[in-house]
């Protein structure tokens, strides 16, 4: 039984894949959505293209805001830094509280259109849940163990690599994996100021009053967040195997 | 031999150790005892720094321990928390290798080192080397942070309450199990206890606490016998005291000439055990037997009640 989930996922897989790679295979299934013989499938560009930028700009962001979450984290929980977590906790609630299609307008007068501002408001946006995880899980280590890596002679960056970092790693995955779901679905705005990315298929759909364009865009951002998620999920346990299961 | 000479804390206005001064003769056990709150953790903890002392001074066989970094003092020095503290992301191997992974020693010689105390301590390292603390039982968990502290060989052993979490049975199995393996390696031992009866069992010298203070530090047989204090003397518990006092010797040394009739005791049983077993025989006299077998002489309640006697 426990097989299902992973040929599931699997089936999702293939189908995604067979869908990006010959979308006219599927020409039937959405004919249907299309009137007056709009067309069914969205011919505007290569839908593999456009879903690999997409890859690519959440991931290049979500590694961006990994970087500084963490390292802000780290900062705030040593001794010399633990007087900058109201201030990193009130900027990172910034970037997060501040609606990315606002940084978008703002952005581009700034940097020009393109990928750039969508960066920018994907990287913000992502801060907030790594930040808090990875806090949450270096603040939360038991003392004993804390009190261990002390005792057999580590030195603070010994601890923080060996002992606080690997034990706090299932936290920070999970907040990294909020990130990334949280980033794949707004980086569909992004096209509106002409970032590559799958959020062009729903827009050209909105445009056209074409229901069939809108739905594939949709499709394909939601079944890569649901795979992706898992991804996460099953590194999360890998990082965590040795709690036997129990966080 | 570590030496402490006039150590204070202050915590704010608060002084929870006060003026300590005590030296540990090498290869002996030193026990601290006292009420929770007493300070005992704390002075423990200034020997490897993890707590800084605000007066007076620490040697460790002669020099001064805030002579090296503190990282370094501490892989010197083996140390056992309550609660064991070990690392729940590696393995039992994995922990006890710590410290040799912090001295960089070559692999095989790390894995030899941990191969040995796993079968010291009665872990066959097939079975127990690659599981996960969580996949042990406390009291194999015990060992494995008892294994972990003495990894890289110190001389000298902070040990804080390391049997505070283990039932009765397997309690008195892990202090006969450490006995036996100071006796062997010679390693000087500071334990900390607020359990009297532990320190008249491992203690060579017991150092008794009272809010942040030693009021008395000596040998069981003279903390049972001249109390320094009235505090002393109810942490000993006056009740007990014959009985503790006799829990010190074997029965070899209470052997008299003469031959009896019964079942024997051992003469390395302790005289309190002795005792319990005339009294639950209702004899006055029972045989002792050398490890050997052979029929040494008698032991009797009246030679072990004068044993009892408060000495002079
Ligand atoms: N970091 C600290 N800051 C302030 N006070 C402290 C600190 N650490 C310990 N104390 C205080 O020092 C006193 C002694 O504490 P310590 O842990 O040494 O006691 P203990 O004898 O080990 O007690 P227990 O048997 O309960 O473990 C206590 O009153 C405690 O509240
Ligand atoms: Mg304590």
């Amino acid at each position: 039984m426990r097989a299902l989930p992973t040929l599931a996922r699997l089936a999702a897989l293939a189908l995604l894949a067979a869908f990006l790679m010959r979308p006219d295979w599927f020409e039937p299934v959405f004919r249907p959505l299309t009137e007056n013989g709009a067309p069914a499938i969205y011919n505007q560009g290569s839908l593999l293209g456009l879903t690999l930028a997409h890859l690519g700009l959440v991931a290049l962001a979500t590694a961006g805001a990994t970087a500084l979450a963490v390292a802000l984290a780290i900062l705030v929980t040593r001794p010399f830094g633990a007087e900058f977590l109201p201030l990193s906790r009130a900027l990172v609630n910034i970037g997060q509280t501040f609606p990315p299609v606002a940084v978008l307008a703002l952005a581009v007068p700034a940097v020009g259109f393109g990928a750039t501002p969508t960066l920018i408001a994907l990287f913000l946006y992502g801060l907030l849940p790594i930040f808090e995880n990875t806090l949450t899980g270096l603040t939360t280590l038991s003392p004993a163990v804390v009190e261990a890596a002390k005792g057999t002679g580590m030195t603070a960056t010994q601890r923080l690599a060996r002992v606080e970092l690997p034990l706090a790693a299932p936290v920070i995955l999970a907040g990294i994996r909020l990130s990334v779901v949280i980033g794949l679905a707004t980086a569909t705005i992004g096209s509106t100021v002409a970032a590559k990315t799958v959020g062009e298929v729903i827009i050209a759909g909105l445009l056209s009053n074409n229901l069939a364009f809108v739905l594939q865009g949709g499709l394909i951002v939601a079944v890569l967040a649901v795979l992706i998620y898992d991804g996460f999920t099953a590194l999360g346990r890998v990082a965590g195997r040795w709690s036997g299961g129990t966080s | 031999m570590i030496e402490l000479e006039h150590v204070s804390k202050r915590y704010g206005e608060t002084e929870v150790v006060s003026d300590v001064t005590l030296t540990v003769p090498p290869r002996s056990i030193a026990a601290i005892v006292g009420t929770s709150g007493s300070g005992k953790t704390t002075l423990l903890r200034m020997i490897n720094r993890l707590v800084e002392p605000s007066a007076g001074t620490i040697k460790l066989d002669g020099v001064d321990h805030r002579s090296v970094p503190p990282h370094e003092l501490r892989r010197r020095i083996g140390y056992v928390i309550q609660g064991h503290g070990l690392f729940p992301h590696r393995t039992v191997a994995q922990n006890i290798a710590t410290v040799p992974a912090l001295l960089g020693w070559p692999r095989a010689k790390t894995k030899a080192r941990v191969d040995e105390l796993l079968t010291l301590f009665q872990l066959d390292p097939a079975e127990f080397a690659a599981r996960y603390p969580h996949e042990l039982s406390g009291g194999q968990q015990q060992r494995v942070g008892v294994a972990r502290a003495l990894a890289a060989g110190p001389n000298l052993l902070l040990m804080d309450e390391p049997f505070g979490a283990l039932d009765p049975i397997i309690r008195a199995k892990a202090q006969a199990d450490l006995l036996s393996l100071q006796a062997r390696l010679g390693t000087t031992i500071i334990l900390v206890t607020h359990d009297i009866e532990e320190a008249v069992l491992l203690g060579h010298r017991i150092a008794v606490m009272d809010a942040g203070r030693v009021l008395q530090y000596a040998p069981p047989s003279e903390i049972l016998a001249r109390p320094a204090t009235p505090f002393v003397e109810a942490l000993v518990g006056t009740g007990e005291r014959p009985f503790k006092l006799l829990s010190l010797k074997p029965v070899a040394e209470a052997v008299e000439q003469g031959i009896v009739e019964g079942e024997p005791i051992a003469a390395s049983a302790t005289q309190r055990d002795a005792l319990a077993a005339l009294l639950w025989s209702g004899r006055p006299a029972l045989p002792v037997q050398s490890a050997e077998g052979v029929i040494i002489g008698k032991v009797t309640v009246a030679g072990l009640s004068k044993r009892a006697a408060r000495p002079e």
